[in-house]
């Protein structure tokens, strides 16, 4: 123990605990005193800004959140939609960006730990999950390194859990070098009328720590650590925590049993800032005191202080407030499951959090002021300044090299040696792997949902508002694509500075743009995490509002896939032809170029192209569907062939009409008597459609008076980048 | 037909294979926590896949010391048929029901993806609704499964028939000697194998190319 709790309390200590000046003075005149240690340790994790949202709350509360088929919104562990039939999906996204670039295996698994532990919190059983993974550019030295030790940690604890994996998105770009982006989302199955909160009721009632001991790993992980506290080798642990999946599938199943139960009053995970922010949660939104007692606490080292108790993120752990005339069968449950069952504490009426620790005081604060009423901030900033609409993008030289280039670019070729590495099967209820536009899962019968993360942050960068507005708008598209109704989405916020306020307005417009597509196309946030800071020597990453979207699927039998199906069907383009090169893929990859404004999106556009093409879908009438997106029709297409085997002859195009990302666009099949039907209908209904191609038996890639390419060389192009550059080739 | 699925702390595959085993074969398995010292009376118990115990020491090693091993090994010694998948396969293997061991794969990542199986031998309890040499497809799923075992044991096995599934078509994902995918012991009472037919049996799955596999155990 090296910080006494006679500690005295410096200008420099209050600093190195990421206080601000004015911060600890509020913190001081709310508590009418100095402040012990550890009260300052616990002032620290919950109003840092990763626990109070200090700079984005302002901004969050102005995005939509409500629908009818919200059971939660944000404010809870996850967010909560109803899905029919007594079901509820309870789903979040959050980020576990800086220790995953500290330690990538460790920092992603807790990652995914962290998140599925959110879920089952709240009394679902994870059925699926996916991630959004940005890395720095491919020649960065540490680049292999990082996409090594994430893919592994993602992969290691969601394998060992028994979740599976069913979809996400990585890229490349310098400026991720300094700071990689590792978000982590997670999908539960839950009843609607058995969903378990964090608000605590009742005075007197047991407070209970379940789960794994308390270690000394993840201290200040919600603040990071400073000189002035690790200059002894003993502090000098990493900041990072360290993840153990089987004791997480034993805390899994013993929640779930002991939910059934009907012991369980109020749960909450320790997640960021550990035993201080479950408790403080639990107590502030229950209008309740706690009060715990230290010495009671399962710990996994010997000597550790109240202060690092408090502050530790030791993982795998609950908090629960439990009905005091079943506790005795509470314990059994946890017992039979080799986990530590601990009465830690009881609920208070004082709205005080007290800590007691052999025998003395040491902590004594208002719980409300320490939850709700956090510090929150007005942060200036200033528009993004756009870019300008690009006008002259020249076609390639040679198409056909062009393709090839795209195919087998590091963020258009494909991730199987990503996903291979994730058990996308378990739970025998998948019915898309990663690689379409969509990973499904059953629920039950025929019922399944879709589940898609998207953003593209080179537009975001662009235009933070039209970039906003496209991440949600992909979303939604890549559900309508398998045949989904979109539901609800959460975000995972990714930003620089915010004292920055250029970084700010970039995170206002974008927060903007989000907001809009939500309202339009009906499809609210539910829950989300804003991960600001994310910058090394004053540059900040591309703006990456990740978003992650659920969407509904009534008859699974009729779930549309990207693969042709048949030889002679005809090929159709939904949506119009593609004109916009600015920010394209074909303008970076093959002209070298990133530049100019991103495509437009237009919301009314593309919610009736998109319900269109699901009305198409629901009918039985296409026989596979694909959005179009980054590398416009032409990517479309040769994904399609390439996921099936079969060829493509087009019809005459230009580069713009091949690489063009226009939004609210898909590409579709149909057998050639259907495809008159289709065309008659789009008419009717307003929409843009064209026959741009019809499948062929030949497995080749043909465009009209341009070149010819098989889909084995395509396949080569694109399945040859990934595995050659991990094995360090490239 | 009764079967009972045994469920270690850590096992994450046992709802895929009940699931599995009253889909096909029409009767819902009985579950056995690890700790239960006598198994219930049933005709097939089967070792479902998962990281037993996280897999922290010898992969199956823990497990295969637990209490129910005790009465899974004296009954599988008289006859009892036991099926034991991926970690299963594992478990039984540390137990000393089958020879040989699952070593980290050749590559040292985990794989999920469909490979090829080649049936070798369709003369087992699991196998006898398949052609001999027939080829299906079925996925796998871990991170240690390159089955090694000394000379004279991989002699014997393929002298005895007892190599049940192999990879085909180039298709061994962990480098394990011989392609092996499965194993039985002497008397074809206990099976091994790495691949996960119990998620490859209804059209969601996208092929059944396993349903024959569970349906073999109705005519056994």
């Amino acid at each position: 123990m090296t910080l006494a709790h006679d500690t005295k309390i410096t200008p420099d200590l209050v600093k190195s605990h990421g206080l601000k000046p004015d911060e600890y003075e509020r913190f001081v005149k709310l508590l009418g005193r100095e402040p012990t240690i550890t009260e300052l340790g616990i002032c620290s994790a919950m109003w840092n800004e990763h626990c109070s949202y200090k700079s984005s709350k302002k901004w969050l509360k102005t995005m939509p959140t409500k629908g009818a088929r919200v059971i939660q919104g944000p404010g809870e562990n996850a967010g909560v939609i109803d899905i029919g039939d007594g079901d509820a999906i309870v789903f979040k996204m959050e980020s576990h960006n800086h220790p995953s670039f500290i330690e990538p295996y460790q920092g992603a698994a807790t990652g995914v730990g962290g998140i599925l532990r959110d879920v089952f919190t709240m009394g679902a059983r994870p059925i699926a999950a996916m991630n959004a993974l940005r890395f720095g550019e491919p020649a960065h030295p540490k680049t292999r390194h990082l996409v090594a030790g994430v893919v592994h940690g993602v992969g290691g604890y969601g394998n060992s859990f028994g979740v599976p994996t069913i979809g996400g998105e990585v890229n490349f770009h310098a400026r991720y070098n300094g700071n990689i982006l590792v978000n982590a989302m997670a999908v539960g199955l839950a009843r609607a009328d058995s969903i378990f909160y964090s608000k605590a009721k009742g005075v007197g009632l047991p407070v209970v720590y379940l789960g794994a001991k308390t270690g000394r790993d993840g201290i200040h992980g919600a603040t990071m650590a400073s000189a002035e506290f690790d200059d002894k080798a003993e502090e000098k642990r990493p900041t990072v925590q360290v993840g153990d999946p089987f004791t997480e599938k034993c805390l899994l199943e013993a929640c779930l049993e002991l939910m059934a139960s009907g012991a369980v009053i109020a749960i909450q995970d320790m997640g960021a800032a550990g035993l201080t922010s479950s408790a403080v949660e639990m107590g502030a939104k229950g209008d309740l005191g706690i009060e715990l007692d230290l010495d009671k606490v399962p710990c996994r080292e010997t000597g550790m202080t109240a202060y690092e108790m408090m502050l530790s993120e030791s993982q795998e752990r609950m908090l629960m407030v439990l009905d005091p005339s079943r506790e005795k069968e509470a314990e059994a449950i946890f017992h039979k499951w080799g986990l530590d069952f601990a009465i830690v504490g009881k609920t208070t009426d004082t709205l005080r959090f007290v800590i007691k620790h052999k025998g003395q005081v040491m902590a004594d604060l208002p719980i409300k002021q320490m939850g709700d009423e956090a510090p929150e901030y007005d942060r200036p900033w200033v528009a993004p300044k756009l870019q300008p609409v690009l006008t002259n993008a020249p076609a390639p030289g040679d198409l056909k090299a062009a393709i090839l280039k795209i195919v087998g670019s590091p963020d258009m070729c494909s991730r199987r040696w990503v996903w291979e590495q994730y058990d996308s099967l378990i739970g025998s209820n998948t019915a898309q792997i990663p690689g379409g536009d969509a990973g499904v899962v059953r629920i039950r019968g025929k019922k399944a949902i879709a589940v898609s993360t998207d953003v593209t942050p080179r537009y975001v960068e662009a235009d933070p508002f039209e970039g906003g507005k496209q991440a949600v708008a992909e979303c939604w598209r890549n559900l309508t694509a398998t045949g989904a109704d979109p539901i609800a989405i959460t975000d995972n916020l990714n930003f620089g500075n915010p004292e920055r306020p250029e970084i700010m307005g970039q995170f206002v417009h974008a927060i903007k743009g989000l907001s809009e597509a939500c309202n339009v196309l009906a499809f609210p946030i539910v829950s989300g995490n804003v991960s600001l800071y994310n910058e090394t020597n004053g540059q900040g990453i591309l703006p990456t509002p990740a978003i992650g979207g659920i969407g509904l699927i009534p008859d699974v039998d009729l779930m549309a896939t990207i693969a042709f199906k048949n030889a002679d069907d005809v090929i159709l383009q939904v949506g119009g032809h593609g004109t916009h090169l600015g920010q394209s893929i074909y303008l970076r990859e093959v002209l070298g170029k990133e530049e100019g404004a991103p495509p437009p999106v237009d919301l009314a556009l593309e919610k009736t192209n998109g319900d269109f093409v699901r009305g198409l879908i629901r009918a039985g009438h296409v026989s596979a569907v694909h959005d179009v997106s980054d590398g416009g029709l032409g990517l479309a297409v040769i994904e399609m062939a390439m996921a099936s085997g079969l060829g493509a002859s087009l019809v005459l195009l230009t580069h713009e009409q091949l690489f063009g990302e226009d939004q609210a666009r898909y590409v579709i099949t149909a057998s050639p008597a259907q495809a008159a039907a289709i065309t008659a209908a789009a008419a009717k209904a307003g929409v843009a459609l064209e026959q741009v191609g019809t499948v062929t038996a030949e497995p080749t890639l043909k465009i009209a008076s341009g070149p010819s390419i098989s889909v084995a060389d395509l396949r080569i192009a694109h399945e040859g980048w990934f595995p050659a550059y991990m094995s360090g080739e490239l | 037909m009764k079967s009972a699925v045994v469920v270690f702390p850590g096992i994450n595959r046992e709802r895929d294979m009940m699931l599995a085993l009253e889909t096909v074969t029409g009767s819902k398995p009985v579950s056995v926590w690890h700790t239960e010292t006598e198994l219930p009376k049933v005709d097939l118990v089967v070792v479902p896949g998962g990281f037993s115990y996280g897999d922290y020491l010898r992969c199956g090693a823990i497990a295969a010391r637990s209490p129910i091993m005790q009465d899974i090994r004296a009954k599988a010694l008289k006859g009892l048929k036991v099926l034991g998948v991926c970690n299963g396969f594992q478990i039984i293997t540390e137990a000393g029901l089958l020879p040989g061991v699952l070593v980290r794969n050749k590559d040292l990542r985990f794989v999920c993806r469909q490979v090829k199986l080649k049936v070798e031998n369709n003369q087992t309890f699991f196998t006898n609704r398949m052609q001999k040499g027939a080829i299906v497809s079925c996925p796998v799923a871990h991170g240690e499964g390159n089955y090694i075992c000394d000379a004279e044991t991989l002699k014997r096995l393929e002298a005895e028939n007892r190599v049940v599934f192999r990879y085909a078509e180039g298709t061994n994902p962990n480098g394990a000697l011989n392609d092996i995918a499965g194993i039985m012991n002497e008397s074809g009472s206990v099976i091994g194998m790495m691949p996960h037919p119990e998620n490859m049996i209804e059209p969601l799955h996208g092929r059944t190319d396993c349903r024959p596999l569970f349906e073999s155990l109705l005519a056994a």
